[in-house]
């Protein structure tokens, strides 16, 4: 159970170094790179907090979360490459 | 079990204090890209806390419209108008005091509900009983919740989905009907 607090705690000083590259990260990409990190943070928080409550259940969750992540960070990276999310294929064949 | 109840309230604790942090940066940060990633931030975060308050299916939705569709939407709003937030022109005292007021109106609301969790809340004695009994019974499924979702207000909840497709395609028409991309915009994204 300490253990598992522990845990917590280093992904919580961890989710603060990543809030603060948020704020102050100089380029876009420094963000878009915090953001899916504060994703993952979270799924491995989420995972952590179902063995301190004594509910591993709370792991089906934590990877739905991670998928939502994957998504939106793909669809961030697709925004920033053709600035809009339909009519891809037209952009596509442009580059 | 001490340990384990200290441990939820300093994680309630640090994820309220970032979830704070966040919404002062979200009014400060002048970019609005970043204001769109941080709004995912806040969306998690408040996920979190739903889930130390043992509302898995409320975190979820949080997560899956918050921080997914949201930010995807924003986004897109941000591809049809500028990168920039100009700087406020009137003074920020009247928000600020029409924020205050509403959140001590709330905080006054909290004061006289039930204690968090305890069993005799009225919500733990009115219909839920039923409900929990009857569910496998009636449904024969193990759980209550999607029971009550998906068969006794299943009507409730087919008026949501037809909502939500609504505002579904609503979008997508929106969003598909402009097409502000230029190949010089394209250039720019390159550069940066």
């Amino acid at each position: 159970m300490v253990m598992f607090l522990a845990i917590t705690a280093a992904l919580f000083v961890a989710v603060l170094l990543v809030l603060v590259r948020l704020f102050v990260g100089p380029t876009l990409y420094d963000r878009v790179l915090a953001v899916n990190t504060f994703g993952t943070l979270t799924v491995l928080i989420l995972s952590s907090l179902g063995f301190v409550t004594e509910r591993p259940d709370f792991l089906d969750i934590a990877m739905l979360y991670a998928l939502i992540n994957f998504v939106s960070t793909i669809a961030i990276l697709k925004f920033f490459r053709y600035r809009t999310f339909g009519r891809t294929t037209a952009s596509q064949e442009e580059a | 079990m001490t340990a384990n109840v200290i441990g939820i309230a300093i994680i309630d604790i640090l994820l309220f204090t970032f979830l704070v942090i966040t919404a002062i940066a979200i009014v400060r940060v002048r970019n609005l890209f970043a204001v769109a990633m941080l709004a995912g931030v806040f969306s998690l975060l408040s996920a979190g806390l739903f889930v130390t308050l043992d509302a898995m299916d409320v975190a979820f939705t949080e997560a899956a419209v918050g921080a997914g569709i949201s930010t995807v939407l924003m986004l897109g709003t941000l591809a049809l108008t500028v990168r920039e937030e100009k700087p406020p022109s009137h003074s920020v005292f009247l928000p600020l005091l029409v924020c205050l007021v509403t959140g001590a109106a709330l905080i006054y609301g909290t004061l006289d509900m039930p204690p968090f969790g305890a069993a005799d809340n009225p919500i733990q004695t009115h219909v839920a009983p039923e409900y929990l009994q009857r569910t496998p019974e009636e449904i024969g499924i193990p759980n209550v919740v999607a029971a009550v979702l998906a068969s006794y207000r299943g009507f409730d909840t087919m008026g949501e989905v037809f909502v939500v497709f609504a505002a579904l395609v609503g979008v997508l028409l929106l969003l598909g009907a402009s097409h502000p991309k230029r190949d010089d915009d394209v250039a720019d994204r390159e550069k940066e």
